[in-house]
Formats: structure tokens, sequence, C-alpha cells
């Protein structure tokens, strides 16, 4: 990246508050993400990926509570006053969900949607240009000038997906994040989501963080990838060098586990993603890590950066004058077991 | 080796922690908090309440409700609250406290029978109804849709009016008449629940293993539905005192000669008011609202909790620890 | 699935259909219940007050001593053509009886209905918004509370206190004597009747005697409403198109007041046609309270004496008001809510 990022995230932290003790959902996270990038963000059902969207964004639900900082032109968004952050929700920062058929209220049409919009964020805007812009958006998306005035229930899932796309484009926000925007959709419709994100950034240099479990779309849509597990980023770099080699081994077990035409056997990671209120010491995937050593039961690892510009936090890449005696040695199946059971 | 508690958790209760069906039911009362929970316990108090009176009237109640008399001296009538008579006597002398206790019985026997013969109606009904379809469905849903249009109270008093005549215990009449109002009710919603959970998957999934239907019906669909039965019980029953205590009030349902009934004792009272004389209508009248008011506050607590709509998670407050990253960031 | 469903028209001529089965059944019910009693209608009312001749000429006159199923198709043919019955005790048409004792019941049903949303709207909007907060508690308690209260216990107090008390308002009747004698009858609902004369001091009256029934029976009412409509906004500030619209940077009270309170209450016009059962019977007691001139006040004399002609006519007539009300609300949700007329 030559130039400054769009977005700077550094050690973020989001917990939810429940009796049992806090849940760790984003655990220090740090990432950045330029203009015209996609980062591509993927992990297990339950990791954290999406709550690291909504929390960068200042989008959390009651009991949640952030730490950390998230800049963006130059301001940190953690702890902005309210009504800053939702001026800037739009024309700066934008949300894309993932099930496009609940999210458009049923009594209000499209038209409505897009004007309500325009004028939340521009008060004195004229019907006229508001329909000029909402129509324009729309085009881009595909949808005809016909069905402006229609309510959301006469349209497909698919289509509903670009009007929520459309609405969040309107403003035209400088960041974007997607949360799984086609995992409720067939795939034709999956497609022709990830070419009209394409042409994002090719377009209107849009940063893009696109959330997805999907390593497929990642691959295609993505230039770089960072991989979460158990709400922190374990790797982070270029898509196309992560995917051919991996360095971490959830990341090579995710990567394994992927079915394609060549697949003659099921790969599976043995075990369950851990509990996010009292997650395993040390590393937190070495319960199910195939290549675990005596150090990553007892120490977090240190996050390293590889020749290539790559993150990675695993002890198997040092660094080594961290490691005690014998750490290095591995950690018997038995032991393991042990750990899972914990 | 156990995962370590966190700060200030205590262990739950051997039978409350999952298992068991009941300790899974009754858990969400269990973790009940802020209104909610008031309303649950409050409700239960009130209602307790009046239901140890009901059932201990005898003993608790100095005297006999259409008792006039302690041997041979007659009771002052119309006399206001004083040592012998804690809330004074009414017009026919009769003690207002034992009329209040006594009443108790009489209201809360009645509901009781009267959700009762509704439910053992309105459930099997609305459970064959909402599951097999078809004209029996069709049917039903129009005949009680019809009875649905007949104003409640209305079709209590014709009801207590036609049996009052034929029937000798008022408290079976006043039962009889609350009853044909509920059924529908009951019926309407096993039957509208059933209907939308018979096209759940699991159950489609449970057909396809070829379970017969008597076995999808009662082990899936029944304890599924059964779970809307008690709250809607609970506030039925405030509902049903209403009715009673308004047929009371017109004079229908049961008579004054069979039990005490608080809706019968405020007309009698709403000529003293006129002169001045207000504890013949004021404790009748109180007992009414606190019993009604228990009633529904337990039924509101009660759905407030199990109803996963309206229950709420209870949220902590958040602690972060100091980070420990070195300046200069990724 | 775009476009398709089917149009307000077939919607609105299917529900209507549904209509007769409905007010035949109620027909058939009412019948059946007024038949159930032993021996017939005419010595149940008249018995002991008149010689028994003379009691089974007038049950003959009557039709009362035809076999069972020409006594039903004369019944639905009467009804048919808006025949309600003679009433034995005081031999008046029921018909006549609903148009001029309907009216006051009318008059009172509606004013307690606006007392009712008045109250019980802004209170449900207003708790569901500040779940959990004191003013929810206190709102949710004051509508049980009113709720627990009979119409007739919360009567008698208002009796006591804006009449005994304080004499300001006349707790009984639907005019004064004199205003009665001066007012014309056009609608018989007196306010508007009072109105279309331009007749001020006879309209003050009026509204003077309505406003303790109305209040009484409307406030009754407002708990309903308020724990209705609070359980919708709580339920519909959890849906996601709300997430979508605060995402998207709208203010939070356009969020609120533009999505969740308009979509909490969509349900409340249904609840409403529901109601109107509910507020009919609610009339029944609070017209023996007030001393109402209702037909409430009319059937509760009938039933005093045993006047099952009677009786059976009002019955009907208060359950077609039910049926057509529902068919009315449901028309209304059709316009309301786009979503109806695609099931």
């Amino acid at each position: 990246m030559s130039q400054p990022p769009v977005v700077s995230v550094r050690d973020l932290r989001v917990y939810y508050g429940t009796r049992r003790g806090p849940v760790r959902a984003v655990d220090g996270v740090s990432l950045a993400i330029g203009a015209g990038e996609t980062l591509g963000l993927v992990g297990e059902s339950g990791c954290g990926k999406s709550t690291l969207g909504r929390g960068i964004l200042g989008l959390l639900p009651e009991g949640a509570s952030a730490e950390g900082e998230v800049f963006y032109q130059g301001r940190n968004l953690i702890g902005m006053p309210r009504d800053q952050l939702r001026r800037l929700r739009g024309p700066e920062l934008g949300l894309i969900f993932q099930e496009p058929m609940t999210r458009l209220d049923p009594l209000l049409r499209i038209e409505g949607h897009f004007r309500e919009t325009l004028r939340s964020h521009e008060r004195g805007l004229g019907e006229r240009e508001i329909r000029r812009r909402s129509l324009e958006t729309l085009g881009r998306l595909g949808i005809p000038p016909t069905r402006f005035r229609l309510y959301p229930h006469e349209f497909s899932g698919g289509m509903r997906q670009r009007i929520m796309i459309a609405l969040a484009l309107v403003l035209h926000p400088k960041f974007l994040v997607a949360d799984e925007p086609t995992t409720a959709l067939d795939v034709i419709v999956e497609a022709q989501i990830l070419s009209i994100l394409a042409d994002l950034r090719k377009g209107s240099g849009t940063a893009l963080l696109l959330i997805t479990h999907n390593l497929g779309i990642v691959a295609e849509a993505c230039d770089r990838v960072a991989v979460m597990y158990a709400g922190k980023i374990v790797e982070e770099g270029s898509a196309r060098e992560v995917f051919a080699s991996p360095a971490h081994p959830y990341t090579r077990a995710l990567l394994a586990s992927t079915i394609s035409l060549d697949t003659t056997e099921l790969h599976s990671i043995p075990g369950a993603p851990p509990n996010l209120i009292d997650p395993p010491p040390g590393c937190r995937f070495h319960p199910r890590c195939p290549d675990a050593m005596q150090v990553c039961r007892t120490r977090d690892p240190i996050e390293q950066r590889l020749d290539d510009g790559r993150r990675v936090q695993c002890w198997l890449h040092g660094p080594e004058v961290a490691i005690p005696q014998g750490g290095t040695a591995p950690l018997g199946r038995k032991e393991i077991a042990v750990a899972e059971e914990a | 080796m156990s995962v370590a508690l966190g700060s200030g958790r205590q262990p739950r209760p051997r039978w409350l922690r999952g298992g068991t069906a009941i300790g899974r039911a009754l858990r969400p009362i269990a973790e009940a908090h802020g209104f909610a929970r008031a309303m649950l316990w409050s409700g239960a108090a009130l209602t307790a309440f009046f239901v140890v009176l009901a059932i201990f009237a005898p003993w608790l109640s100095p005297y006999g409700f259409d008792q006039y008399r302690s041997g041979k001296e007659l009771f002052p009538q119309l006399a206001p609250p004083s040592a012998r008579h804690l809330l004074g006597t009414n017009v026919q002398s009769t003690d207002v406290l034992a009329q209040v206790i006594w009443g108790a019985r009489t209201e809360l026997m009645v509901v009781a029978l009267a959700l009762l013969f509704a439910l053992s109606l309105g459930v099997p009904l609305g459970l064959f109804a909402g599951y097999f379809g078809g004209i029996f469905d069709r049917v039903l849903v129009l005949l009680m849709d019809a009875m649905f249009a007949i104003p409640s109270l209305l079709l209590a008093l014709v009801i207590a009016f036609l049996l009052g005549s034929s029937i000798a215990s008022g408290v079976l009449v006043a039962s009889l008449a609350i009853t044909i109002i509920y059924v529908p009710q009951y019926f309407r919603v096993l039957r509208n629940h059933v209907a939308s959970v018979r096209e759940e998957p699991y159950v489609e999934a449970a057909r396809a293993l070829g379970a017969r239907p008597l076995t999808i019906l009662i082990r899936y669909i029944f304890f599924n539905v059964i779970q809307t039965v008690p709250v809607l019980a609970t506030l039925n029953a405030a509902d049903a005192i209403l009715t009673l205590t308004g047929l009371g009030f017109l004079g229908y349902g049961v008579q004054p000669t069979q039990g005490a009934e608080w809706g019968y004792d405020i007309s009698r009272a709403v000529a003293d008011v006129a002169s001045g004389i207000w504890w013949t209508a004021l404790f009748p009248g109180l007992a009414i609202v606190l019993l009604v008011t228990g009633l529904t506050l337990l039924g509101e607590g009660l759905n407030e909790t199990i109803n996963p709509v309206l229950r709420q998670r209870a949220t902590a407050k958040v602690e972060f620890e100091a980070t420990t990253l070195e300046p200069g960031g990724p | 699935m775009p476009g398709a469903g089917i149009s307000l028209k077939s919607y609105l001529l299917a529900r209507v259909a549904l209509v007769v089965p409905t007010v035949l059944i109620l027909l058939t019910l009412v019948f059946v219940l007024m038949r159930v009693a032993p021996g017939n209608p005419v010595s149940a009312a008249l018995g002991g007050h008149v010689p028994p001749a003379v009691i089974k000429q007038i049950a003959r006159q009557l039709g009362y001593d035809r076999p069972l199923y020409v006594q039903y198709g004369v019944y639905l043919w009467h009804i048919v053509h808006g025949n309600f019955g003679i009433t034995i005790t005081d031999r008046r048409h029921v018909t006549r009886i609903i148009a001029v004792n309907g009216a006051a019941t009318l008059e009172l049903t509606v004013a307690a209905m606006l007392v009712a949303l008045v109250v019980g709207i802004p209170g449900g909007l207003l708790t569901g918004r500040f779940r959990d907060r004191p003013i929810d508690a206190v709102g949710r308690l004051f509508g049980i509370v009113l709720y627990a209260t009979p119409v007739f216990v919360l009567g008698l107090l208002a009796q006591i206190v804006f009449g005994s008390v304080l004499h300001w308002l006349p707790i009984s009747g639907q005019a004064s004597p004199l205003t009665e004698a001066t007012l014309q009858a056009h609608t018989n609902i007196l306010v508007i009747d009072a109105i279309i004369d331009r007749n001020w001091p006879a309209l003050r009256d009026v509204l003077r005697h309505l406003v303790l029934p109305a209040a009484t029976l409307g406030l009754v009412f407002a708990g309903v409403f308020l724990r209705l409509v609070r359980v919708n906004v709580i339920r519909t500030l959890k849906d996601d198109y709300i997430e979508a619209a605060r995402a998207r940077g709208v203010r939070e009270r356009a969020v609120v007041y533009r999505h969740a309170f308009r979509n909490a209450l969509v349900p409340v016009v249904t609840v409403i046609g529901l109601e109107i059962a509910l507020l009919l019977s609610g009339a029944v007691l609070t017209e023996t309270t007030f001393n109402w001139p209702g037909i409430g006040h009319e059937l509760y004399i009938y039933l005093e004496n045993r006047d099952y002609a009677a009786v059976q006519g009002i019955v009907i007539a208060f359950g077609l008001v039910v049926v057509f009300a529902s068919l009315l609300i449901d028309f209304v949700n059709a316009f309301i809510d786009p979503r109806v007329r695609y099931q």
C-alpha cells in the first residue's frame, strides 16, 4: 500500500457482557484496508467475524462493549459520540447484511427507503435529485426504474440484496463491510453480486471488508485475506500467497477441508471451536492443531512478519528467542485430548 | 479437570441444570430479572394469598357467609368496621369480612372448574382440528368464530339465564357459562399453533421416519404447544373472575343463598353508597381488583420469562484488562 | 414472486363471502340456545301473571306451537327481512328497540373506544420504547390495575368522586329531562342530534352525561390496548430492518417513529375489531351502573322478565354488529398492510 489505509484497526477488542463472564468475541485484532482494496475475512461460524465487522462500524447490540482503535480519516471511531458516528454511516461507512429478505421495512416503498437514506444526510434534498441519484445507483445494480415505487415483498431475494447494496452505495461511502452478502442466495445470483462488488473496487476505489466462510469467494474476489479463529487473526496476507502456501496450521486445515471437483475424501478439523468466555490458555488453536508444541499450551504466540509481508500468529514461525527450553517438543496426543476436554 | 468458573458465579442447583425436562422448563423462571421477575413473584404472592383464603375459609373466616346472628344475638345492620366485625356489616346483617373470605372460595372454585372444563374440551379439539384439518377443521373454526361473535358477557349471561332454571347449583351454572366463553379461545389458539407447527421441518422429518400420526401429535406437537397454555390459562382466569363478578352484579350465576359472591355484594352496596356507607362496596371491590391484578401479573410475568420473543438475556458490564500491544501498528 | 397475489377487490369479495356461513351459524346457534330450556317461551315470560288459556292463545299467535323446523324456517325468513321478532312481555318490535336504544349504546361505545385509543396507544408506544425503565413499570402497572377493576366498580368510584363528593358531573342517564324534552330525535345519537340542531346548551348537557360512562368503560380497555401496542413495539424494535436503517445512518428518532411505531400499530386495527365484542359486553354493565338507556340495559330488563323472544332478538343484533364490524376492520387492514392481500 503506497497510500495511507482508508481504515486502520489497532488492538480492537469487542466483548459481550454475560452473567457468566465476558464473551471475548474479538480479542485484540489489528488490520488495515486501503482504497480500492478488498480484504476477505474468513473463519468458522462463531469465530467473531461478524462481530468484528460490526464493531468496526460501531453497530454493536446491547450488552457489547468495544475498546481499541479504529482509525478512519484520522479519527478513532471507538468512543466517538453516537451522533457523529451516525453521520458517518451512509456517506462514509456502509454495511451490507446477510439476509436480504427481512432488511427492508415492509410498509415502505423502495422509493421511500431511498428518500429516507438521502434526506437523513442531506436535509434539503429535492425530490427530483433524490429520484435521479436513486435510479442511477439502482441502475448500476440492474434494477429498472419501473420498479422504484414497489414494495419490498414484491421482489425476489436476489433483487432485495441488490436493493440493499444500492442503498448502501447511494451516498458513495469510502469503506464498506459486506457481512456474508451471498450466503443466503443461490450461486447464480451470488456470481452476479460478486461481480458487482468487483466493479466497485475498480470503479470507485471503495475499500471493502468481505466477511465470508466460503474460501472460494475469497480466492476469486479478494486481494488480501485475514483468517480468524476464536477472536484473533491468526494469518493475514495476499490471498494468492496465503492460499498457495498457508503459514498457519489452521489455514492449512481450512484449505484441506474445502471441497472441489478433485476431492476424493473428506477432511475435517477434529474438535470444536473453543468457548469464548474461557478460551484455552496459550495459542487458542492448540487443542486441535496437528503441529502443536509444548510452548503453544503455555504462551500466547507473538505476531510475526514473514518475508512476503504476511502476518502470522504461530509459534512454528518463532520468534525462537521467546520459546523456553524444551518448548519446541511436540504436544502429545494425550495432552491434546485432555486439553480438548477442558 | 473442569473449566475454572468465572469470578462470582454460584453453581446452579442440580435439578435446574440441563437434563430433566422440568429443569429445562423452569430455568427461564429462575433466570428472570428486572420487572418481569417483580411481576412474577408479586403476582404469585397475591394469587397465593387468595388461594389460601379460599382453601382455609372455614377456619379463617370469623362467621359463615350468610350468618346474620351469633347465638341469640342478631348482628347489627350496616354497622361500620369494629372489633366484632372487622370490615363492618352489610344490609342483610352479614359480616363483610366473612363475605370477602368466602367469596374468594366461590370465585376460585368457579373459575378453576370452568377452566378445567374449557381446557378439556378446547385443547383436544384444537389439537385434532389443527393437525388433521379438512372438513372437521373448517366446521369447527366456523362454529367457534360464530361463538366469538357473541360478546362474552352476553353469552355467559344468556347461558346462566337458560341454565339457571334447570340446574340448582349456582356454582355449576356459572362454571358452565364461563366454560362456553373460553372453549373457543383455547380451541383457536391451539388450532392455529398446531397448524403452524405442523409445517415445521422436524415434524416433517418425524413423518418421513414413519411415525404414526398419534405419536407425532403427542410427542412433538403437544409438548411444543402446551407451553402457551399456562400463560393463557392464568390470563383467562383473571378475565373469568371479571366475568363471574359481572354476572353476580347483574344477579345471575351464584345465588346469595348458595355462596358469597363479590359482584353480587357490590350490586347490593350501590344503594348504600348514596347514604355515605362505604365499607360494603369498598372491600369486595378491593378484593376483586387485587385478585385479578395478582393473576394478571402472574400471567404477564410468566409470559415475559417464557415467551422467547419477549425474553431478555441478562447482561453484565464489561471490564477490559490493560492491553499489551506495543506502539507501532500492523 | 414479483407482482403476484390477489388484487384488493378479489380479497374483499372472498372476505364478504365468508360472512354468510358465519352469520348462518350464529343465527342457528342462538335459535338452538333459546329452545334448549323446557316449556315454551310464552309460559316462561307470562306464566303466573296470565291465565293458562291466554298463554296458549298467545303461543299459537306467535307461532310457538308449530314444529321446530318450521319455526326455524320462519325465523330465518324474518331475519333476512329485517324482522328480529316481537317481545312477549310488551309487544314491541325488537328492531324498534335496536333503533332507539341502539343509538344510545353506539354513542357510548364509540366514545369509550376513543378514550381507550387515546390513552392506550400512546401509553403502549411509550412503555414499549422505554422498556424496563420507570415509565414502563408505571405504565404497565397502571394498565393492569385498570383492567383488573371491574367496570361497575370503577363506575361506582367515579360516581362517588365526581357525583356525590365533587358534584361536577351527572351520574345517571343520557341527558337531563329538559334536554330530552327539547331535543329533536333525528338519529337518536344525542350528540349528533344536538349538533344538527345547533342546540349548544343541549350539546353541553349531553356531553356532561357522556363523560363518566365513556371514561369508565374506555379506561378499562385502554389497558388492553396499552399492553398490545407495547408488545408490538418491543417485537418490532428487534426486527432486522430496524438495524439496517441504523446502519444507513438514519436518525434514531426516525427509526423509532417511522419504522418501529408504524409497523407496531398495524395489528392494532385488528385488535380494535376483536375488542368490539368485549366493548359491547362492558356496555351492558356500564349501562346498568349509570342507568344509560342502551340496548344492554334493555337486555337486562328483558332477562329479568324472562322474555325469550326479546333476548333472542337482541343477542342476534349484538352478534351481527360484531360480525360486520370485523368485516369492516378486515377491509381497513387490507388497505393499510399491503402484505395482507397476498395470503
